[in-house]
């Protein structure tokens, strides 16, 4: 396989316009709230969806082949494995599928299932494996037909949280040595900072926002991209302003001073956070605040309770929002 | 029986006790009227074992044919989006509820020696359809095949079909993913579709004896037996009828996981 570069520029009828590009060997985790377009980008490029536009991959315009010639290895959300094969079976299919012999992709399906740490599982079918286990056979399966570009739709979802932990590990290794492009639905600010070169970011459809992971968790334009890494996220004229929860103070009476960084509204929720409460206010935006279970005591906040949020100037880090998008989303 | 909403209204027990005996008293009837001393005689003479072999042989060469046509059909109208595609499901189910006779006839129309059909083959060829056992095979297909498309169109359509996507991304055309994919996972549907279909063919009486008459070796399959044998000898017919009733409950059995496992 020769490593090239994908150059995208899609539609999906009204529900995603998305341009992106992505270099050989590098690993893009896209993320966004629910029915932001994740999942319709993975299927167009993949073929399943209908889709305008171009997707290059060097000199070929994906969207112009059919689904089959793609070499584009998509693990699907709930792995889709096929019931009545074996996992060496369900590996090898691709390979069989693409002309192999049976022994020859045998061979190489075993492999690919050694690799995952499972090859003592070849022989059983998709039900009598756990979570974990199938979607380690469902990404080889996908790996086996060694493709320019793994999609992978939110590979952790569903599975207990130390399987979760470990298959994380597990992925990130695969993916260094992948040579190909891959890109990685995600929910999980983890899976984003932890496995991936770059982060995209969609919202109703469009980038709202692409880059190195640190730098759109330093400075997120998406209320659900400054949610998923935990930080209050305002808009101020053509600046983005975050900054954290434990750095909102809480009050009942509007706060003294000049500061224009206070807002108001009904405290919608508590929870605990670590070792603190975590409110979340419907003020003119949602915003997070934290504050010591005695404080929320004193204060008797519960939902409903009407009050003042404020945060020091020195705490709120503020940055250029641009991009075409609304960064509020609002 | 006791039931959380309350007891089941009479209403519905009466009609629901009296439909069951309905059915069933017939056939206990018939097995209460066979008699058993002349049952082997009956079933072990020439006509008889003739038109038992024949009735099996034009069933299997039916549901076989049924199988390699109306298999592919109901991929099509389970799996492709194409214009005509309710008009053509509409199409294949007439047969299923026009009475058989009417069948025959119009199997006469297309294929007898006048047919549309019937009259060129037979210029081509010196072959005609009816009056042969060939004829049979064609009227059993002719009134199976829609049980068959049916039924194996509801078990392709329950095979959830982004399974074919999954194979497509994989690099499967579609003939492999109709062979790997689609048909083992609608397998027990098929193998139903498929056996429902051979029972069907294996009572065809209108369209046969419409077709091709009744002559025993070659056109006389075992319900036209039981029809021409029920006028001279009422005792024969039974113990014929019993074969049939046996074969059906065989099905039955065969198929129990299919329609009686599920409540």
């Amino acid at each position: 396989m020769t490593a090239r570069r994908l150059e995208a520029d899609l539609r999906v009828a009204a529900r995603v316009r998305a341009e992106f590009a992505a270099e050989p060997g590098e690993v893009l985790a896209v993320i966004g709230p629910n029915g932001a377009g994740k999942s319709s980008l993975l299927h167009a490029l993949a073929g399943l969806v209908d889709a305008e536009g171009h997707a290059r991959l060097g000199g070929t315009d994906l969207l112009a082949l059919p689904v089959r010639e793609r070499r584009v290895g998509l693990v699907f959300q709930g792995q889709l494995l096929f019931p009545h094969l074996t996992a060496l079976d369900n590996v090898a299919f691709g390979l069989r599928a693409r002309g192999a012999a049976r022994a020859a992709a045998d061979a190489v399906a075993r492999d690919w299932l050694e690799r995952f740490g499972i090859a003592d599982l070849a022989g059983r079918r998709p039900r009598e494996l756990s979570g974990g286990q199938a979607q380690r056979v469902a990404i080889a399966r996908a790996l086996a037909t060694d493709p320019d570009v793994l999609l992978l739709d939110e590979p952790f979802t569903g599975l207990d949280v130390s399987v979760q932990m470990a298959l994380r590990i597990e992925l990130g290794r695969h993916l260094r040595d992948f040579a190909g492009i891959a890109l990685l639905v995600t929910h999980d600010a983890l899976d984003a900072l932890t496995l991936a070169d770059r982060v995209l970011v969609l919202d109703q459809g469009r980038v709202a926002q692409a880059g190195p992971p640190a730098e759109v968790a330093a400075e997120p334009r998406t209320p659900h991209v400054a949610r998923l890494v935990g930080l209050n996220l305002v808009a101020d004229g053509d600046e983005l302003m975050t900054f954290t929860p434990d750095a909102v103070v809480v009050s009942l009476t509007e706060p003294e001073g000049s500061s224009r960084l206070r807002w108001h509204g009904p405290v919608a929720s508590l929870a605990p956070h670590g070792d603190a409460v975590r409110l979340l206010v419907h003020a003119a935006t949602d915003l997070l605040a934290d504050v010591t279970p005695a404080a929320a005591a004193e204060l008797g906040l519960v939902p409903g309770t009407e009050v003042w949020l404020s945060a020091k100037a020195t705490a709120v880090s503020r940055y250029r929002s641009s991009g075409d998008a609304d960064p509020t989303g609002r | 029986m006791r039931d959380r909403l309350g007891r089941p209204p009479v209403l519905l027990i009466v009609p629901a006790v009296l439909g069951t005996l309905l059915l069933l008293v017939p056939l206990v009837a018939m097995v209460a009227d066979t008699r058993w001393q002349a049952l082997p005689g009956h079933l072990t003479s020439r006509t008889a074992l003739e038109a038992l072999r024949l009735s099996l042989l034009t069933s299997t060469v039916a549901i076989a044919v049924c199988l390699v046509l109306g298999l592919p059909l109901a991929w099509l109208l389970a799996r492709v989006d194409f214009r005509g595609r309710q008009a053509l499901r509409a199409l294949v189910t007439v047969p299923l509820v026009l009475p058989p006779v009417v069948a025959g006839v119009a199997l006469r129309s297309a294929f007898g020696r006048t047919g549309v059909l019937g009259e060129p083959l037979l210029a081509w060829t010196g072959f005609a359809f009816p009056f042969t056992t060939w004829g049979v095979v064609l009227a059993h297909v002719f009134v199976s095949m829609p049980f068959v498309v049916i039924a194996i169109e509801g078990a392709l359509r329950s095979a959830d079909p982004r399974y074919d996507d999954a194979a497509a991304t994989l690099g499967a055309t579609r003939w492999t993913t109709f062979r790997r994919v689609t048909v083992p996972l609608a397998l027990p549907g098929v193998v139903a579709g498929t056996v429902l279909g051979w029972a069907r063919s294996l009572g065809e009486f209108g369209a046969t004896i419409t077709f091709n008459g009744n002559y025993p070796g070659t056109t006389q399959t075992m319900p036209t037996l039981i029809y021409v044998t029920r006028q001279a000898d009422q005792d024969a017919a039974l113990s014929l009828s019993l074969v049939m009733l046996l074969v059906s409950i065989g099905v039955l059995v065969a198929l129990r996981d299919h329609w009686l496992g599920t409540p």
